[in-house]
């Protein structure tokens, strides 16, 4: 059911960066590629009773046991229509790893550094916690995701 | 042979191989100060050591060998060849007479005097006229050396043949072969032979490994029973068989004999009888039992602390066991055994039983029951009242002839490995207690339930049987002869027996919602916490499994409720309950427990790194921490009980008036109670008013943030969040008493509060015991700096002992540093140390210490302890 991570690539040329791109509700975010360790289909999320309410449960990555964040939860979007197909990133931090639950998982982008620009001050606040800037891409605009404050539960919106 | 003996051969098997390559560095760069230092401490540790363990001839080559570094450390002398050689000779003796230790068990008999005649010319910094004879060393010994110090190699050709065969050294040579093995690859005693050492971290890595083989194992068994008749079952069987003796295999790595547990216990009943006067031996059966060694370590600290409870509380003196009819000499039996998948071990004693009518009366003195309610009680229901935090206080814990010191905390490191505890007692004729613990922590057996659908598992051990009941609606009547859950008002309850048994609904427990209809029956996993029952309401109950717990991400290791998670056979994730946390969050046995907090238990086992942190809130939101072991109790008083006595807030606590100070600076009347954290010393005490007490969590108290503000020593991460700590010097004064002065004035020597600082582990575990077994409340730091550490969170001792030779900061800077200010200032300071010559001596007074004893002289230590603090309670 899961698809590999694509192979890492360090060629990377100096002023591009790569990035899985995904989206949640419509809007399309960056995760860099180096700190994604897996990318998961739908899978059966273990419910955890008093968790916080961005934790959607826990599964299983081939033995082990990763904690799902829901993404739209965590960035106060609305919950996905009922039975809609979600797909995972997982990313690891501190040695635990950790799954975000997105809609959909599009391809991996390598982007070039004149395209990124900070986050507009107008931006919402709730975005603007876990947005480092936006790229500028062709027809759309592409968030760029912190990761690392994404997991930090100390943040709140 | 002796357990410590044992220890000691392996450690310095091994700081002997360090040291030679550190000696042959040391030749190449004579003045690399680190490495003459690193070499001191290792010799110099070697030598303590020798003498606490009376190894004579061991020491006083050591010693020898010690002056000669000493001068080189001191830059009295240069490294020469011909001194490292004088030293590499030193520790060729020192090997060979380890290496006949380890054989034998006794040192040999022989001379030194020649070597350290010359070892004594090299340290007056005479050259020496020969390099020393050794007559013990034999060519094995030095093939190792051959090669830089070409010196030795000649010296030892020469020398022993020479010599005539010494009868004296005949033992010695008899073990040449095994002096070989000392310095075999395996660089290991003879005594330990047949074994390698492996890091834990390695045993652990396979244990994970085969963990999660054992879950892929069963993942595979559980598809091969869908499909019947299919070519993988055969191969399938042998790799489960495969399977799981492999698990077998890898537990028994990790399993120890529980007489690891105990080695030191017969010391500790011996100094116990002394000091108490009384006559008892100790047995100790089924020692060679094994467990898991996390299992073991964490058993370690309750099992000492219940055998000096045995012999301090539980038996009489030899007059009052002849006046009894009893033989003079009181037994204390420790017995251990398998028992399904569980260790259980029982300490039983021969003493004169729990005093029941003490504990009834300080059941109803604490209110811990009503006397209609004690009355309705079984013995042993009131006997295990004993398990509660702080039923015993400090006043009467000699006054009352039972126990109840540090039960509650047995009883708390009990139920965190996932094992239970109980005690019979007849009064008369003694107490035994049983506990009961599983084998290993890594893999248990779990029943999985279902509660709305959701599925759980709760470990076997806890769960005492499994009962169907009907849920009983609205206006139904329970049939006779049927299980049916009834409501006090909305709290369920079980008939069970002819009791009642509190019952907790797991989904709502865990706010799963209602999916739970009036007609659907319902099953009752009743648990076991301590000596609680609970019945917990789940809706479908499956199989056991064998589970292997994994820690929850950090994330959720706040939700008490789960000890850990697991995946199932059929690849799911599922959270595993911890039935004590369920307990303590539905009140069931904790409701009373959590009124009184006892920290002297943390006795012996206070550590500088993690302690235990009492967290409370104050100004509404602001959480402040402040170490457990300062705090003498924990109350929640009605708010009406706070009168004022000349504008000081005042309440009658004990039969007294505590002064009361605030912490909060908005007064919040809102709730009807005020929680209390109550300081005690002596007769004194006073009551800081908090908001409210979160929680005592075991964590490192760093400060990151200096505080400017008063009553705050600074800003500390506590269990994830920013808290401030409570400086608790400041708020004391504040109860307008000069405090610290009321300490120093009493006289009780015994209870006084002993801060041990040395960095030999080995060396602190023999201090501690017999320090702690002659009364003192012994806590420990590893290096100067560590205490002063301590001392910089508030933490106050009556004493301290402290070891000279240190890395970074030694114990005459550290003296220096205590006697330079602080609340430390005026405490009686003692060193250890193995230089007792004259001018050490001055140079202890002279850094500020107080008395200056041997390391060698364990009783001395007491002695001097003793007498300073008489001296200070006198002054």
């Amino acid at each position: 059911m899961t698809v590999e991570m694509l192979e890492r690539n360090d060629q990377t040329v100096r002023d591009e960066q790569v990035y899985v791109t995904l989206s949640v509700a419509g809007q399309l975010c960056g995760i860099p590629v180096l700190g994604v360790r897996d990318i998961l289909a739908e899978q059966p999320i273990t419910r955890i009773p008093l968790a916080p309410p961005d934790i959607a449960g826990s599964l299983n990555l081939r033995g082990r046991i990763v904690t799902a964040i829901d993404l739209r939860s965590r960035l106060t979007l609305p919950p996905p229509a009922h039975g809609e197909k979600r797909m995972s990133v997982v990313v690891e931090q501190g040695g635990e790893l950790y799954a975000l639950l997105v809609d959909q998982v599009a391809e991996v982008m390598s982007l070039d550094k004149t395209l990124f620009e900070r986050n507009p001050p107008t931006l919402e606040r709730h975005w603007a916690l876990f947005s480092n800037g936006i790229y500028r891409l062709d027809g759309s605009l592409l968030v760029l995701l912190d990761v690392a404050r994404l997991l930090d539960f100390t943040l709140q919106n | 042979m002796d357990e410590l003996l044992a220890d000691f051969l392996t450690e310095t098997n091994e700081s002997l191989a360090e040291l030679d390559v550190a000696l042959l560095t040391l030749e190449r760069t004579p003045d690399d100060a680190n490495t003459l230092s690193l070499i001191f401490r290792m010799v110099h540790t070697i030598k303590g050591t020798c003498g606490f363990l009376g190894l004579p001839r061991l020491e006083r080559v050591a010693h020898a060998g010690e002056n000669v570094l000493g001068k080189l450390r001191d830059g009295a002398l240069s490294a020469s060849p011909d001194i490292v050689t004088q030293i590499l000779a030193a520790l060729d003796r020192i090997k060979a007479i380890l290496s006949s230790l380890g054989a034998t068990g006794d040192e040999p008999a022989g001379d030194d005097t020649e070597l350290i005649a010359s070892l004594n010319a090299a340290a007056s910094g005479q050259e020496p006229s020969n390099t020393p004879t050794a007559p013990a060393l034999e060519p094995p010994v030095h093939a190792e050396f051959a090669e830089p110090p070409d010196h030795v190699a000649e010296a030892v050709q020469e020398a022993p043949v020479s010599h005539e065969p010494d009868p004296a050294h005949e033992p010695m040579a008899a073990e040449d072969p095994d002096s070989h093995s000392v310095h075999g690859p395996g660089g290991q005693a003879p005594a330990v032979q047949q074994t390698i050492r492996v890091t834990v971290d390695v045993l652990e890595d396979l244990m994970t490994l085969v963990s999660e083989l054992v879950l892929t194992r069963n993942q595979l068994l559980q598809l091969a029973r869908a499909q019947e008749n299919s070519g993988f079952t055969a191969p399938l069987q042998r790799l489960s068989h495969i399977t799981s003796d492999l698990q077998e295999g890898v537990m028994k790595t990790r399993m120890q004999p529980i007489g690891m547990a105990w080695n030191k216990l017969p010391r500790l009943v011996r100094d116990l009888s002394r000091d108490l006067g009384k006559k008892i031996e100790l047995t100790m059966l089924g020692a060679e039992t094994e467990l898991d060694r996390q299992v073991l370590e964490l058993i370690k600290d309750p099992l000492t602390h219940m055998v000096r409870n045995s012999g301090d509380h539980g038996l009489e003196t030899p007059a009052e066991r002849r006046a009894a009819g009893k033989p003079e000499t009181g037994q204390i039996v420790l017995n251990a055994f398998h028992e399904g998948g569980h260790i259980v071990i029982e300490i039983s004693d021969d003493g004169r039983g729990l005093a029941a009518h003490r504990i009834r009366q300080k059941i109803l003195t604490n209110g811990l029951a009503t006397e209609a309610e004690l009355a309705a009680m079984p013995e042993v229901q009131i006997q295990r009242f004993i398990f509660r935090a702080g039923f015993s206080t400090a006043a009467n814990v000699t006054a009352v002839s039972g126990r109840g010191v540090g039960m509650d905390v047995v009883k708390t490191n009990i139920e965190k490995i996932g094992g239970t505890i109980d005690l019979k007692s007849i009064a008369g004729q003694g107490t035994a207690f049983t506990i009961k613990i599983p084998l290993t922590l890594a893999i248990v057996s779990a029943l999985i339930v279902e509660a709305a659908s959701e599925r759980f598992a709760i470990p076997q051990i806890s769960v005492v049987e499994l009962v169907r009941a009907r849920r009983a609606g609205d206006g139904t009547r329970s049939t006779p002869g049927e299980n049916a859950i009834e409501r006090i008002n909305d709290t369920p309850v079980l008939r069970l027996r002819d009791r009642l048994l509190p019952l907790v609904s797991l989904s709502d427990l865990l706010g799963l919602g209602k999916a739970e209809t009036p007609e659907s029956g319902a099953h009752i996993v009743v648990t076991q916490v301590g000596a609680s029952l609970l019945g917990i309401i789940v809706d479908r109950v499956f199989d056991t499994e064998e589970i292997v717990v994994k820690p929850v991400a950090p994330i959720l290791r706040h939700i008490t409720m789960f000890s850990g998670n697991t995946i199932l056979g059929d690849g799911s994730v599922i959270m595993i309950l911890d039935p004590a946390g369920i307990a303590r969050a539905t009140g069931v046995g904790a409701a009373a427990d959590n009124k009184l907090v006892k920290p002297e238990t943390i006795e012996g086992t206070a550590s500088a790194d993690r302690m235990a942190l009492l967290l409370f809130r104050v100004n509404g939101s602001e959480r402040m921490a402040v170490p457990l072991n300062l705090v003498a109790r924990l109350e929640d008083i009605p708010r009406e009980k706070i009168e004022f006595s000349s504008g000081i807030p005042v309440t009658q606590y004990r039969g007294r008036l505590m002064p009361l100070v605030s912490l909060t600076t908005q007064d919040s009347n809102s709730t009807p109670t005020q929680s209390l954290l109550v300081f005690a010393d002596g007769d004194h005490a006073m009551g800081l008013m908090v908001d409210e007490i979160i929680d005592v969590v075991e964590d490192r108290m760093e400060i990151e943030l200096a505080s400017a503000r008063p009553g705050s020593l600074g800003t500390a991460v506590i269990g994830g969040f920013a808290t401030d700590v409570l400086d608790t010097g400041y708020w004391l004064t504040q109860a307008g008493r000069d405090w610290f002065s009321a300490r120093s004035a009493r006289s009780s020597v015994p209870g006084s509060r002993v801060l041990v600082v040395e960095d030999s582990a080995f060396f602190r575990n023999l201090l501690v015991p017999s320090l702690a077994a002659a009364g003192f409340k012994v806590s420990t730091a590893a290096n100067a700096e560590e205490a002063l550490r301590l001392r910089d969170a508030g933490l106050m001792f009556d004493a301290i002992v402290s070891d000279i030779e240190m890395p970074g900061m030694d114990g005459l800077s550290f003296a220096r540093a205590v006697r330079e200010g602080g609340p430390w200032a005026n405490l009686p300071m003692i060193a250890l140390s193995s230089h007792t010559e004259p001018h050490h001596v001055e140079a202890g007074r002279d850094a500020g210490f107080t008395d200056y004893v041997a390391k060698t002289q364990r009783g001395a230590i007491a002695n001097s302890l003793r007498q300073c603090l008489t001296e200070m309670a006198g002054a």
